[in-house]
């Protein structure tokens, strides 16, 4: 049952996770925000734990566990406590509007549809056609990250793209080596932490997190 | 023995919808009575109303023309033939090569088109606002619905909806990735088509808020009692639609009519989950500004059109 | 094959009724003030030149071609005419829609000021005998005498009331905007004729043209033909051109000189270059979609009835292209029953759009004579008043906002049946790309019957919003009955479109060399490919809501009393109701103003808080013609730049 039900979840599971990221790029709200990155984290589990039972190798079980830990325990906190002491539960605002950024996101999906095509055939694996799927949605967190104003939705999209990568490694050629995956890990939650200082240090000089106030730096 | 089960199953179609959608519409407001810790109204009390409005005398306006008077039959018999070619109970209906998903839309579009019209008929501030919120509601659900019923067709490589029933529901169980797209933006149009939070209230009278209220506030008597019999038919005939295209599960194939007595039970059971579900989303929602309405279903269209670009990428 | 009554068949039977109707207008011009010749013999003749036209065009469709050579024309080339099954049809729409213009004319016109109505009638039938000659001229110098005789028959028609200057300039644009697509057209069939000097179609379709001249001359065609059919961005001359001209001249121009031009490209792409590459569908495609968004958007926020509907037929002109693209797309992968089924598609679309796009015009010229007014903010609750104008206008309103069972829903069917086949397409971009623009034409077809509520709503139904609305009298017998006879031809053109897909498998099969007729299905379901992919039979729809409509309306009265009572309005227990609380024109299109905002230009006005006496005021106006217009125009009239 799982060499056949296998794979088709793990294409489920990578469309909830394009779903997500659509879902992320039209919220307004902070908290929802933060909620389905952990959902996104959730999906991640899953998918890895899927792959490792349909793969049984065994090392994806700890990344699975790594995931779970870092992406729907961790960093959720972190960013709750981050946004709690900043005092920015506001609505977020977007630099271009809804319909047209979701048209963008559409014509970044058929792209991204289209460029992974070819490459995804050089893949061995059963999965390797989500790798469309997952270069779409780093595509549409880096679209996120440049059409927000606030310094917050810019770190959650940020964190938002390592979840695609990971999810294109995992599910296309099933895992990268540990010590990669254990220095990524790493590095983002090195990076979420001096994001957190940087947005406290910013929120002290201007008394607002909106990042275009930075541009006026040059005057000093 | 095809032809006569198909017709059996195509008249107890008809008249299931007629009968019975006054019974969902009054079962989704005692689920959220239930939720919202009241009693309700009652299971009966939509059919309670519509025996209260026939009895009353019509009141027209002065200036109301035959468009006027006609439009509540012709809304009803539209929305009874689009009940009849949606498969719920079998998919061998004699009604089937008449219509596909594309006439289907379309003659949801004719109640929409009439309603509207019915709406500016009588030259009031409330019947032209609802006509205008109405049609703006219409001009992107109705694609996003297209939209999903393409995606089912390109799955089924059909546009006929017996078709479409068939092959989702005797597939060997296949996770299709598009249909989760299509499923929410399914679910995001009928809120707003059917006027329920978080687009419309169902049970507002405020300027403000109300869309298909607003359209019908000139009518009286049995004309109502012909609208809101309609209203009560679209709410039945969006939730067919979706239970046959994402849970068509039990549905009679072929001119089994075993699998027709069957069928009854296992349709009813599914309507009155998809009921609760219903009263359960509209529990958890709040009512958006109107002009938040347009992003809402804009969504739902991009939501359905991505449905459309993953079934091409994931599942040729 | 001889038509019956022993008059002539094929392409004579053309060149007589244009040399006929050349003759009506010659007739006219004998007495140019003579109101009551014109309008009892002339144009009422032309309306049976126009019948007969038509009835021959019927015959002709599934013969074999017939051809002529007549002895005007050049030295070297005299004038070659030809009717196949392309112009056949064209011919069809064309005649039975002038028989139906040309009755209409006989109740319309009345001694005014601008042109004489004996001036009038020779214009209008010059310019249907010119229409009819661009059907079947089959050299390019004829052709382009035809065409240039369209052109300024119709210039003349539109400047007909010739004392405003803002028709004069609409005049001016509109023949500016022609001539620059003659010249684009003379560049194609010079690109076309590869430099063996002889211009005749038949040298045209037995050359092979090197490498990159077909697709130059396809883009020449596609911008000259395309500037007379109105594509974004050539298309600022109809939304001006059509609310300057007298109704029944609208609505010729937008239901028969429009599909001229149609004609035109499909014969240059398909028949004279001969092998379309994909890519060229690619682009007609994009045009045509963005020409429909364009069209539909711009409608929804006008004021002015005529501008509504100029607008709107942008958009239908933007589906016949994107129609005509796909399948110039389906062509170049070699399907060729998928090209037929698109190319099936985008001719009835200018049948149906013919019917119902000149039957809105006329009725908005009965509305016009009978109030005086063109905005939409002065009309309202005419279907008391003008129940037959009303009636018919709805019928045509249903047809353009494509719903079941009338004529505009069954060209959208097929339409959208082509699209859903496109991801079978072998290239990668491509296959993924066309199911979104099926979502651009759902998009499209809904705002239109967004558009046509706002339109009928706001014309026929409601409160008169002015005295002169509350005071008008209904159509005369002439005007009614060309409205009767375009809504008769919606209808039947619904209910029977296996009738309409018999006429055209002769053109599918000659373009594209698959038919569909007769596939699947039978006479009563419409089911182009396959019964089981796809069918559709509108006379059993219409048959079964008739009885069930029926059904309840007696069960009602059977059960229940049928009292009525009068009263005003109940409005929510408002008592003060006024004809100025119904929704303005501008006030219904504001949700599409407001969700499609970027695609506008719009100025504003608003006062200070101080102002004394506050005026607000907003244009909402085409960008085109601010980006792309305005600048040319400033170039090309400043001092040189020597």
């Amino acid at each position: 049952m799982l060499p056949h039900y296998g794979p088709q979840l793990v294409n489920l599971l990578a469309a909830v996770l394009l779903l997500l990221a659509f879902a992320m790029l039209s919220q307004r709200r902070i908290l929802s925000l933060i909620n389905l990155f952990a959902a996104q984290g959730l999906v991640l589990f899953l998918a890895t734990v899927l792959v490792a039972m349909i793969t049984a190798q065994g090392h994806l079980y700890w990344s699975a566990a790594v995931t779970l830990l870092l992406k729907v325990f961790l960093l959720p906190w972190i960013l709750h406590r981050l946004i709690r002491r900043l005092n920015v539960k506001w609505d977020v605002e977007t630099l271009v509007n809804i319909p047209t950024l979701m048209i963008f996101g559409l014509v970044i999906v058929i792209l991204a549809f289209n460029l992974a095509a070819p490459i995804s055939l050089l893949a061995g694996t059963v999965t390797r056609s989500t790798l469309g799927i997952a270069l779409a949605s780093v595509l549409l967190s880096f679209l996120m990250m440049i059409t927000r104003s606030k310094a917050v939705p810019q770190v959650v999209a940020f964190l938002a793209m390592e979840n695609g990568l990971f999810f294109a490694a995992t599910a296309t050629v099933y895992g990268m080596p540990m010590v990669v995956e254990l220095g990524v890990a790493l590095d983002v939650l090195v990076a979420s932490l001096i994001l957190g200082v940087f947005l406290f240090q910013i929120r002290s000089r201007f008394d607002s997190v909106d990042t275009r106030h930075l541009e006026r730096l040059k005057e000093h | 023995m095809n032809d006569a089960s198909g017709l059996v199953a195509q008249l107890t179609e008809v008249a299931l919808a007629i009968l019975l959608a006054p019974l969902l519409s009054g079962w989704v407001s005692q689920c959220r009575a239930w939720l919202q810790n009241r009693s309700g109204p009652g299971l009966l009390q939509p059919y309670r109303v519509l025996a209260k409005l026939f009895e009353k005398e019509v009141v027209l306006a002065h200036n109301a023309s035959s468009l006027f008077r006609s439009s509540p039959y012709l809304i009803f018999g539209c929305l009874v033939l689009a009940a009849a070619i949606v498969p719920t109970l079998g998919t061998d209906l004699p009604l089937n090569p008449a219509a596909d998903a594309i006439a289907l839309v379309g003659l949801l579009a004719l109640a929409r088109f009439f309603i509207a019209l019915a709406g500016m008929d009588v030259g009031t501030a409330f019947g032209s606002l609802g006509a205008r919120r109405e049609m703006m509601v219409g001009f992107l659900a109705e694609p996003a619905l297209l939209m999903v019923l393409f995606t089912a067709s390109l799955i089924s490589h059909s546009t006929s909806l017996s078709t479409i029933v068939a092959t989702l529901a005797h597939r060997e169980f296949v996770i299709y990735p598009s249909m989760a797209f299509a499923g929410v933006a399914f679910t995001m149009v009928s809120l707003a088509e059917n006027a329920r939070i978080p687009v419309d209230n169902p049970a507002t009278h405020l300027e403000l808020t109300m869309i298909h209220e607003a359209m019908v506030l000139e009518y009286s008597g049995r004309h109502l009692a012909m609208i809101e019999w309609a209203a009560s038919l679209k709410l039945f005939v969006y939730s067919c639609i979706g239970l046959a295209l994402f849970f068509p599960f039990g549905v009679a194939q072929g001119g089994d009519w075993l699998g027709l007595v069957l069928a009854l039970p296992a349709f009813a059971a599914k309507l009155a989950v998809g009921g609760a579900a219903l009263a359960a989303i509209e529990m958890v929602n709040a009512k958006m500004r109107i002009f938040r309405a347009p992003e809402f279903l804009g969504t739902a269209f991009m939501l359905a059109v991505l449905a459309l670009l993953v079934h091409v990428l994931l599942e040729r | 094959m001889g038509f019956p009554l022993g008059l002539p068949s094929g392409v004579d039977a053309v060149l007589a009724a244009a040399c006929a109707w050349i003759a009506l207008g010659a007739a006219g011009m004998a007495a140019p003030g003579n109101l009551r010749l014109s309008a009892r013999v002339l144009y009422p003749a032309g309306a049976l030149v126009g019948i007969a036209l038509a009835a021959a065009a019927l015959a002709s469709v599934g013969n074999a071609e017939s051809t002529r050579v007549l002895p005007l024309g050049l030295p070297g080339l005299p004038f070659h005419a030809r009717l196949d099954a392309l112009s056949a049809f064209f011919l069809l729409l064309l005649a039975a829609v002038a028989a139906g213009v040309s009755v209409y004319t006989a109740g319309y016109v009345r001694h005014g000021p601008g042109a004489a109505p004996g001036v009038q009638c020779l214009c209008h039938h010059v310019f249907l005998a010119s229409m009819a000659l661009v059907l079947v001229a089959d050299d390019a110098y004829f052709f382009m005498v035809a065409w240039e005789t369209m052109a300024l028959s119709s210039f003349f028609l539109v400047t007909s009331d010739h004392r405003h200057a803002e028709i004069r300039r609409a005049g001016y644009l509109y023949l500016l905007i022609a001539h620059l697509g003659a010249i684009s057209i003379l560049l194609c069939f010079g690109a076309l004729q590869a430099g063996t000097g002889d211009y005749s179609f038949d040298a045209m379709r037995a050359l092979q043209q090197p490498a990159g001249w077909g697709s130059v001359a396809f883009a020449l065609a596609l911008a000259g033909f395309g500037a007379k059919a109105g594509i974004v961005p050539l298309h600022v001359w109809l939304p001006e051109a059509h609310p300057a001209a007298p109704s029944p001249v609208s609505a010729l121009m937008s239901a028969v000189m429009l599909k001229t031009a149609v004609y035109g490209l499909m014969r240059v792409t398909l028949d004279l270059i001969g092998f379309p590459l994909w890519w060229w569908g690619l682009v007609a495609l994009a045009v045509g979609l963005a020409s429909a968004l364009f069209g539909v958007i711009f409608a929804a926020t006008q004021s002015d009835m005529k501008r509504l509907l100029a607008y709107s037929s942008i958009e239908n002109i933007g589906l016949i292209v994107a129609g005509f693209g796909l399948a110039l797309l389906f062509r170049g992968f070699g399907m060729g029953s998928l090209a037929a089924l698109a190319l099936t598609a985008a001719l009835y679309h200018c049948l149906n759009h013919a019917f119902f796009k000149g039957l809105l015009f006329l009725a908005t010229g009965s509305v016009l004579h009978a109030t005086g007014e063109r905005s939409l903010g002065r009309l309202g609750g005419l279907i008391h008043r003008m129940p037959w104008v009303a009636w018919c206008a709805l019928v045509g309103s249903a047809a353009i906002a494509g719903l079941p069972p009338l004529n505009g829903f069954v060209s959208e069917w097929l339409l959208l049946q082509a699209f859903l086949f496109t991801p079978e397409l072998p290239q990668g971009y491509v296959n993924m790309l066309v199911p979104v623009a099926g979502a651009a034409v759902a998009l499209a077809a809904a705002l239109s019957g967004y558009v046509m509520v706002k339109f009928f709503g706001v014309v026929f139904l409601g409160q008169p919003r002015e005295a002169r609305a509350a005071e008008a009298r209904d159509a005369g017998p002439w005007e009614r009955s060309a409205l009767v006879w375009l809504a008769g031809g919606c209808v039947v053109l619904g209910l029977a479109p296996t009738l309409v897909l018999a006429l055209l498998e002769p053109v599918t099969q000659r373009f594209t060399g698959y038919s569909l007729a007769g596939l699947g299905g039978g006479w009563l379901f419409l089911a182009p490919i396959d019964a089981e992919r796809a069918s559709y039979s509108p006379l059993l729809l219409f048959a079964v809501a008739a009885l069930l409509v029926a059904a309840t309306w007696l069960a009602v009265r059977a059960f229940y009393h049928g009292r009525v009572r009068r009263a005003p309005p109940w409005d929510c227990g408002f008592p003060w109701l006024s004809a100025r609380m119904q929704d303005t024109a501008e006030g219904f299109g504001q949700p599409v103003q407001v969700v499609f905002r970027p695609v506008f230009r719009i100025e504003g006005e608003a006062p200070s808080p101080g102002d004394p006496r506050p005026r607000y005021r907003e244009t909402v106006e085409d960008p085109l013609w601010y980006w792309l217009y305005l600048p040319v125009a400033a170039q090309s009239s400043g001092p040189p730049p020597w």
